[in-house]
């Protein structure tokens, strides 16, 4: 019972940094229906932001977070408006086939750039435990859980309750007729972009902290497993993303605690097999029947 | 349709003389061992293509799992060939690997071809993770991360070749079938697909797992040629190669990627000493294609060689053409 306390918390600090990630593709998803594959990419620049900004700056956690989202932010705005704009009208394909060609134009250039090996992150925060009873909770788990809830929290007031929250809610519902109304929808989309490459910012530094490493590569496999919670929770859906990703933060702490670590990577895109067969709009979707 | 009409017969002429240029070009030592190499992996990289083209070409579904299908070949051959190195072996390697594949296509397809949008492209990316997981996981039989060595040097660059010009001529005769026919209208519009009593979901599953079974003899020819196999290579990085010569090519051209990886093949050899900054360039060239030729070299066009021929009788046509109307 203690054990599994302990894991639900480590699964619950996994599961924020996915949560992060799958907003950002959620969001992107919703509004311009595309799988944007270098959000993982995005995620991973922003490991190394934090990483230069704390060896060469010297600042602390916040302001290295800070600094890390808005680089990240400016950065996913700028592919935005290089790589996507133009794709808007073009089939879906095309667009995901750039998707890639930019995730994978990232990957390699940071390769090409700053070396393929692996980089200890600086620890800005000593990493005390805090016992509570019987079962331990790192500062660093704290600081993740605690990040993300402000993040999730300011994330959910923009949306509901500013005229841009506003603006990409109608523009995901229709579009065409949000521009009627007079919303410019190229602006709401590249404001998207900006909210969801902050988040991955934010979460590359987290992880890089959490887990003390970071390379070129580490963008891949959190990314996709962040897009398999953004289809669990139900794709276009914000609460669900969030859902999702604790969920699968939960699921792969559990298997790797309890069963056999190699094969949680295998479960969890077996998850995703499972969801599309049996409700592929996710646990908060909603049928939608096409319209010719 | 007579099989030996003009158009088959320039194609046939066409392939024989690829194969005895580069014959020629061997016997006079101006391919040597080491481009020898560089044409078997022309050849592969052609079938890929040809299989991954029938998938996102023909049926407009997205597959990112290619690298998936060919661990399964290349696996199924490696382990059955070291039981019995002889072509007999390799042949039953190539059909194992080819059932498995499509078994595996069929699981994958069925489910995730019913929704419309790109759901298989995350799923074929899940599923050949999970494949890769899976070989990692075999223990002696595919001896893990380490991968099968010593695998019988069975293929030739005639084997590679005959098994791409099979895989070719079976293409273009699925695309030109009644069965492509559907595929394609299914690619066009598939709404409009389905209000013609068109069973979207079986063709873009028949056209899934036909592109899963080229890949995996694509696999079966990689083993016994490369004699080494291992799970790293066939990760994501080479779904994207092989999505690369797709694009370059054009979309829904067979033609369009046998040239492209012909030339992405040749360039491969001058680019081989820039190392990562060859990646970049292709990335680069992948997302211009995509914004300023989103068709690629060819589009959905063909090198076609009947339309040279009926460009010479074009009045004849004209007139067969008013006589429909």
């Amino acid at each position: 019972m203690e054990n599994l306390i302990q894991q639900l918390i480590n699964g619950l600090s996994l599961g924020s940094i996915y949560a992060l990630l799958a907003l950002g593709y959620t969001m992107v998803y919703g509004i311009i229906k595309l799988i944007n594959f270098a959000h993982g990419e995005i995620y991973m620049i922003g490991a190394f932001v934090g990483y230069y900004v704390i060896n060469y700056l010297g600042v602390g956690l916040i302001p290295a977070l800070l600094l890390s989202m808005s680089f990240t932010a400016v950065l996913g705005v700028i592919i935005e408006r290089v790589a996507y704009k133009p794709l808007r009208k073009s089939s879906r394909i095309a667009a995901l086939i750039t998707a890639i060609g930019v995730s994978y134009l990232l990957q390699n250039g940071m390769i090409y750039f700053v070396g393929p090996e692996v980089r200890s992150f600086p620890q800005v925060v000593e990493n005390s435990l805090y016992t509570i009873g019987s079962f331990q909770v790192s500062k660093m788990q704290v600081l993740i859980i605690v990040t993300t809830f402000i993040l999730m929290a300011g994330l959910q007031f923009i949306i509901q309750k500013t005229k841009m929250g506003k603006a990409m809610r109608a523009v995901s519902i229709d579009s065409q007729a949000a521009e009627l109304m007079g919303i410019n929808p190229d602006l709401v989309i590249s404001f998207t972009f900006f909210l969801g490459s902050a988040l991955a910012g934010a979460a590359g530094v987290l992880v890089g902290m959490y887990y003390n490493s970071i390379n070129p590569m580490m963008g891949y496999a959190p990314g996709l497993k962040a897009f398999i919670a953004a289809v669990l929770g139900g794709i276009g859906i914000v609460p669900g993303a969030v859902l999702g990703g604790f969920a699968i933060g939960l699921i792969e702490v559990l298997i790797s605690g309890y069963g056999n670590s190699m094969v949680r990577d295998a479960v969890v895109y077996g998850i995703l097999i499972v969801i599309l067969l049996v409700r592929p709009s996710g646990i908060l979707g909603k049928h939608a029947k096409e319209k010719v | 349709m007579r099989i030996l009409n003009k158009t088959n017969g320039i194609w046939m002429i066409l392939i024989v003389l690829s194969f005895g240029l580069l014959q020629g070009a061997i016997l006079l030592g101006l391919i040597d061992a080491f481009y020898e190499i560089t044409l078997v992996t022309i050849l592969i990289n052609m079938i890929l293509a040809i299989g991954l083209n029938v998938i996102i070409g023909f049926s407009g579904q997205f597959s990112l799992g290619h690298a998936g299908f060919m661990a399964i070949g290349a696996y199924a051959t490696g382990i059955l060939t070291k039981q019995f190195p002889n072509y007999g072996g390799m042949a039953a390697g190539i059909v194992v690997g080819g059932i498995i594949a499509g078994i595996v296509a069929l699981i994958v397809g069925i489910p995730t071809l019913r929704l419309k949008g790109d759901y298989l492209a995350i799923a074929t990316l899940g599923v050949a993770e999970i494949i890769r997981i899976i070989i990692l996981n075999m223990g002696d039989l595919t001896n893990g991360a380490a991968g099968l060595s010593g695998i019988p040097y069975l293929s030739t660059w005639y084997i590679g070749f005959f098994l791409a010009v099979v895989v070719l001529i079976f293409a273009a005769n699925y695309k030109y079938s009644s069965v492509g026919r559907a595929t394609i209208s299914v690619r066009e519009d598939e709404i409009a697909a389905e209000s013609l009593g068109i069973h979207t979901t079986r063709y873009k599953t028949i056209a899934f797992v036909m592109g899963a079974v080229t890949a995996a003899i694509a696999g079966s020819i990689h083993a016994t040629y490369f004699s080494v196999i291992s799970p790293d290579q066939f990760n994501f990085m080479k779904s994207i190669d092989i999505l690369i010569i797709v694009v370059f090519g054009g979309i829904g051209s067979l033609t369009g990627s046998v040239i492209a990886a012909t030339v992405l093949g040749v360039l491969n050899v001058f680019l081989q000493p820039f190392g990562s900054f060859r990646m970049i360039l292709y990335a680069i060239a992948l997302i211009s294609i995509m914004i300023f030729k989103p068709s690629g070299l060819m589009g959905t066009k063909e090198l076609n060689i009947s339309s040279f021929i009926r460009k010479k009788d074009k009045s004849e046509n004209k007139k067969r053409e008013e006589k429909v109307r």
